[in-house]
């Protein structure tokens, strides 16, 4: 199937680029990737099996509706069938207007690749990250938002032919005034691996130890809901049902009880790593590895064995 | 300002995840159902707080059956003037959208409200249908809303940060953790929603675009491994060697 995938601006080496072009790939017909601003390292996603990339360069900031006007004309250039998204902030924004535009089916938040024996269905997460549904959409054109961290990416070798494209973007209609963005920090939602911590800890002068062990493994850092409602963390630290839903390859929880609407934003992880001094903590019974210890002592010690791991490796 | 709330029904976030009928249909057997988290305590309680600062009207909707009028009258309880009941089973967010933006654009709304996801199915999809089909600016996932004369002024999440962004009305925006604070709607409130208008819509026809086929549960989690509060090295070589994630 001739695939179309949207890519964020400067997102070109983004691992949740190379997934969502990887998995274009394996639906085996042509790919070709549209973006907006500037388009330096564009070809790179070549290795991932892009053939080309279309980027319109004169506009740097876009809104939800200029950015579906100009996927909707990348769709209408290259007669794509399936449009891919990496199920970021923008693309929640996006896909659905670009749903009603196109009249074209969405699978949003999805976590395989389509079965297209019978139909055309994909495996979403629903509930939370408790169970998983099988969609199936009916529309000529899909549309698809995949959930990061659902498929390996695969560098297949190559370069992709990179072009201007007029994405007839129109007027925009959401005026930005200010943007803050976290520096230095690894950006939860991207993170691979992520350290967090709870009420355990006891307070944020304590959290010390939690950066020194996210620090030595290149880790973002994570809370509990409590924490980030007492002021003891940032607030876009706080994972979870009603915080942010992060499916890192790593996740370790230290002082953190384990309830169910904490493990709603975790449960996606690959392997989870518990650390609490209650050997009774439900989180107990949804992690991969658990240790019954102090988080004041255990945390250090982890740290020191990574750092002699690094210096052996 | 004029004013339409979206609200969602969504199972208790303590509900049992079953499904009947050969894993086709969610298994609704003691589910308690409550009203989504973030159409009740950010959108709706946000809407309030504008009309009781600038004036106006609060219309909640819902695309639902006759049993999710509790939860309709839940929502009027908190504060909303009146409601409106598409009568149908809310089959996928395209149809739900649809439902939604006929209704809006007969009735010229300045502002919809939804929450930024409904917890059961996530999907995050809704409130950008809806825009695209009114046409209107749409604002996801904000975390602030003030509202001067026609123009709206939002905080938004975006990839890795925060912006703050103007809007003009007519718009919709999808509201998150930060917009308000939840309220607990009071004896006077309960009375006074009995009496509160309720509308209950036919839906319009709508093709079908996507449809959940079946559910699956994730395989039971094998058990934990416990390791030695003294043997970080022993995690360390595990998380290397056996699950290859460092
Ligand atoms: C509608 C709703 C939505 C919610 N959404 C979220 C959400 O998105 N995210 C979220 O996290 N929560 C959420 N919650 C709250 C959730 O139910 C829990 O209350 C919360 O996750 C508990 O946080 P905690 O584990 O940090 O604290 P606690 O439950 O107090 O647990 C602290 C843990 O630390 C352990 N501990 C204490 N001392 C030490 C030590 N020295 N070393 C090691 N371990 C120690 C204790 O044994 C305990 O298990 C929500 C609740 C509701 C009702
Ligand atoms: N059946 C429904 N009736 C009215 N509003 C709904 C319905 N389903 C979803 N919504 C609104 O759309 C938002 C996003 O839902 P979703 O797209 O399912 O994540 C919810 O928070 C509600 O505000």
């Amino acid at each position: 199937m001739k695939a179309l995938v949207y890519i964020n601006t400067n997102h070109f080496a983004a691992k949740a680029s190379f997934e969502a072009v990887t998995y274009a790939k394996k639906l085996g017909g042509e790919v070709t990737v549209v973006a907006y601003g500037n388009a330096a390292g564009a070809e790179a996603l070549g290795a991932y099996g892009a053939n080309k990339v279309l980027v319109e360069s004169s506009i740097n900031e876009a809104d939800n509706q200029q950015i579906t006007r100009l996927v909707a004309s990348a769709v209408e250039a290259t007669g794509a069938e399936v449009v891919i998204f990496s199920h970021d902030l923008v693309a929640k924004a996006v896909a659905p207007r670009l749903s009603v535009r196109l009249k074209a089916g969405l699978i949003s938040g999805a976590i395989a690749l389509p079965e297209t024996g019978n139909g055309f269905t994909c495996k979403v997460n629903v509930f939370s990250g408790k169970a998983f549904g099988n969609v199936a959409v009916k529309t000529a054109v899909k549309i698809i938002s995949l959930l990061p961290n659902s498929i390996q990416p695969e560098n297949v070798g190559g370069t992709a032919i990179v072009e201007t494209f007029n994405g007839n973007m129109g007027a925009v209609a959401i005026k930005v005034m200010d943007t803050k963005k976290p520096e230095g920090s690894i950006p939860l939602p991207e993170a691979d691996l992520v350290v967090s911590a709870g009420r355990g800890l006891k307070g944020p002068e304590n959290w010390g130890i939690v950066e020194d062990l996210a620090n030595v493994l290149g880790a973002a850092t994570a809370c509990s809901r409590p924490v980030a409602d007492i002021g003891w963390r940032p607030h876009h630290e706080h994972v979870g049902q009603t915080g942010v839903a992060i499916r890192p390859n790593l996740y370790i929880a230290a002082g953190i009880s384990g309830a169910i609407q904490h493990l709603a934003g975790v449960n996606g992880s690959k392997v989870i790593v518990v650390i609490n001094s209650d050997s009774e903590a439900p989180f107990f019974k949804a992690a991969d590895y658990g240790i019954v210890g102090d988080a004041f002592e255990v945390l250090p010690k982890l740290t020191e064995a990574l750092k002699n791991f690094k210096n052996a490796n | 300002m004029n004013i339409l709330v979206c609200i969602s029904k969504s199972p208790d976030t303590t509900s049992k995840i079953a499904f009947t009928d050969g894993n086709t249909k969610f298994d609704e057997n003691g589910v308690q159902y409550i009203v989504n988290p973030y159409d009740e305590w950010y959108a709706l309680v946000r809407a309030l707080e504008l009309k009781e600062t600038i004036g106006g009207n609060v219309t909640i909707i819902t695309v639902g059956n006759a049993a999710d009028e509790s939860i309709i009258r839940k929502a009027l309880a908190i504060g909303a003037d009146n409601a409106v009941r598409i009568d149908a089973e809310p089959t996928d967010a395209f149809f739900v959208a649809t439902q939604i933006a006929d209704y809006a654009k007969k009735n010229n709304f300045d502002l919809v409200l939804t929450g930024k996801e409904t917890i059961n199915y996530n999907g995050s999809q809704v409130a950008g249908m809806v825009a695209e089909f009114l046409d209107v600016p749409f604002a996801s996932q904000a975390s602030k809303l003030d509202v001067n004369g026609t123009t709206l002024t939002l905080e938004q999440e975006i990839v890795g940060g925060l912006q703050i962004v103007e809007v003009s009305t007519p718009a919709v925006v999808s509201c998150a953790k930060g917009m308000a604070e939840q309220r607990i709607p009071n004896m006077r409130g309960i009375m006074a929603a009995r009496t509160k208008p309720l509308e209950v819509i036919a839906p319009s026809a709508v093709e079908v675009y996507t449809s959940f086929e079946s559910y699956s549960l994730p395989d039971a989690k094998k058990a934990c491994r416990m390791i030695d509060p003294s043997n970080m090295a022993e995690l360390v070589d595990l998380l290397h060697n056996e699950a290859k994630v460092i």
